[in-house]
């Protein structure tokens, strides 16, 4: 199997490797997949609760060239859209970007699947969060 | 790693600049292949052009020419081996010598019993043999094995039945490097009048053989793991003491006593020869060799990098083999990263059907580490230099992939990974 240029582009140059702070307000984390698979993803971003527009995004992945490829490439895509926007993504687009092959489309899945679960968590973060001076109210 | 049918790995130009002495890329995967010997391609070369004559024509000097050739190495294989020079038969290489001593034996001795014994660490072409024979009616036992990969005697002896007729089981694993006891298997055997057939492909050569010494019945034998040519191997049968037969699986002339039918492939028997011959000669000198690069390349990595398992048993082991599993990095991307070195991987993402090294989950490896594996073969054309530079490669993107696994930051956090709950755990 050769790689596509972009997957080992992606590869020798992550894009926003890194961690943020899982308990902050305005940062959602996905942590998906499992090491007996040989493929984890930890996706976070960090969302303006104004706008919901994602200012930014860090991965660190376990996992194939291909999955690391793909979880960079979805921090690179998710930042500068609205949450909703982000969600629109779907993994065939990652495979036709990257050029992944059929045995490789699962990396994808994965990646979808780690935008997805860093939004929900978010949201989730955010339905908590009570409106300010509401929780004192009786 | 499903060795055999591996996803080939890309070797582009690289960026690294090598060191003097060391040439890109290398070669260190030689439990898969080997490159020639330049005297065993010397050895081959007459017998394309010249001596071409097929070795069954009896009755002009090309004919004889062949044969002289072809006897020849028949003689340099039994005296590697121990053997007698009826007791070797050509065949296109081991998966076929497997093929034939496992369906072989299982057929000639049918009225004595049903039964056969193999371990589940076995190369492929003696399990997808054995499976087959399952479909007609014979009885496998797939043993397990240890932790350190080693088949327990015990175990063997207690599944073992008056209806046992073949034990198979290779002498050296070709993925973890482990050897072993076969001599004591043998006996086992022996006692019982069961048939040995052990699977020697990665071991003749590499480790001091003898058909008697070690009780063996029937094994077989692979030109390309030990720098000869590939498509041609051979495959001992024992005639004395207790004699072993077996029926052919290829008919057409009977050549090779019955055994074997077909045209034999005068110039890859050659040269299969003459990489035994060679091994004859080289074979003590060089173990000590490999052994020391190996050791230097294992100790290299392991006094730089936290974390690194080898599996399989290092006592009884190959001595050009190294198998470790890097904890949190997974052994595709590390292949990646090291793409001016040829290693293999025992991770489900290079292997072709998905799925993690049976061999590695055999020995209680989990399937992260399993995913995290990598097999070294340092072979006869490895130099020092090449070890060190290929110890430092590793290290360096297994630093760097630990810096991008969120696994090895959540150990670093203290967290215990086989406590969490993962997402993509239910399956």
């Amino acid at each position: 199997m050769s790689y596509s240029d972009k997957v080992i582009d992606h590869y020798n140059n992550p894009r926003n490797v890194g961690s943020m702070d899982k308990s902050s307000a305005d940062v959602g984390t996905g942590l998906v997949g499992a090491p007996e698979c040989g493929d984890v993803m930890k996706l976070q971003i960090k969302v303006n609760r104004e706008t919901n527009v994602i200012e930014e995004a860090k991965f660190k992945t376990f996992g194939c060239g291909s999955a690391i490829a793909s979880s960079s490439l979805a921090t690179e895509w998710v930042k500068g859209k609205t949450v909703d926007e982000a969600l629109a993504i779907k993994n065939m687009d990652i495979v036709k970007e990257l050029s992944l092959p059929p045995v490789k489309i699962h990396c994808s899945v994965l990646a979808e699947d780690a935008i997805r679960a860093a939004i929900g968590d978010w949201k989730k973060k955010q339905a908590s969060a009570q409106p300010v001076g509401a929780a004192v109210m009786q | 790693m499903s060795t055999d049918v591996k996803v080939p790995q890309q070797l582009p130009a690289t960026h690294h600049a090598a060191p003097q002495g060391v040439k890109l890329p290398i070669y260190m995967d030689n439990h898969a292949t080997t490159p020639m010997d330049p005297r065993v391609l010397e050895e081959m070369l007459p017998y394309f052009m010249e001596k071409f004559g097929n070795a069954a024509s009896r009755n002009h000097s090309f004919g004889w020419a062949g044969e002289e050739g072809v006897e020849t190495a028949r003689e340099r294989i039994a005296k590697l081996i121990g053997a007698t020079t009826k007791e070797i038969i050509f065949t296109s290489g081991a998966t076929e010598s497997d093929n034939l001593a496992i369906k072989g034996v299982a057929e000639m001795y049918r009225e004595k019993g049903n039964h056969i014994i193999t371990a589940v660490t076995e190369h492929k072409a003696v399990l997808d043999t054995c499976k087959r024979l399952e479909k007609y009616g014979y009885r496998v036992t797939y043993m397990p094995v240890q932790k350190d990969g080693l088949v327990d005697l015990e175990d063997l002896k207690r599944a073992m039945d008056d209806k046992t007729i073949l034990v198979t089981i290779m002498a050296a694993n070709n993925e973890i490097g482990v050897v072993q006891p076969f001599a004591e298997i043998g006996k086992l055997c022996r006692e019982r009048g069961i048939i040995f057939h052990t699977d020697a492909t990665q071991a003749v050569g590499k480790i001091p053989i003898d058909v008697n010494k070690q009780n063996i019945d029937l094994m077989s034998i692979s030109g390309h793991k030990m720098y000869g040519p590939k498509g041609v191997g051979a495959l001992y049968v024992r005639r004395k003491n207790p004699r072993v037969q077996i029926s052919a699986i290829i008919d057409g002339g009977g050549h090779e006593r019955g055994m074997r039918s077909g045209t034999l492939n005068v110039p890859g028997i050659v040269g299969l020869g003459k990489a035994c011959a060679i091994a004859s000669e080289e074979m003590s000198r060089e173990a000590v060799q490999l052994a020391g690069l190996r050791d230097r390349l294992r100790d290299r990595i392991m006094s730089r990098l936290d974390e690194t398992y080898i599996n399989g048993s290092m006592e009884h082991r190959l001595p050009g083999n190294l198998n470790i599993s890097f904890a949190y990095v997974e052994g595709e991307s590390l292949l990646m990263g090291i793409n001016d070195i040829a290693v293999s991987s025992g991770s489900a993402c290079t292997s072709a059907t998905l799925e993690p090294s049976y061999v590695l989950k055999a020995l209680g490896t989990g399937d992260d580490l399993a995913h995290s594996s990598i097999r070294f073969g340092i072979g006869r054309f490895n130099t020092a230099a090449e070890v060190d530079y290929v110890a430092d490669r590793v290290i360096e993107t297994v630093e760097r992939l630990r810096e991008l696994s969120p696994l090895y930051e959540m150990a670093k956090e203290g967290i215990n990974l086989k406590d969490v709950k993962w997402a993509g755990e239910a399956h």
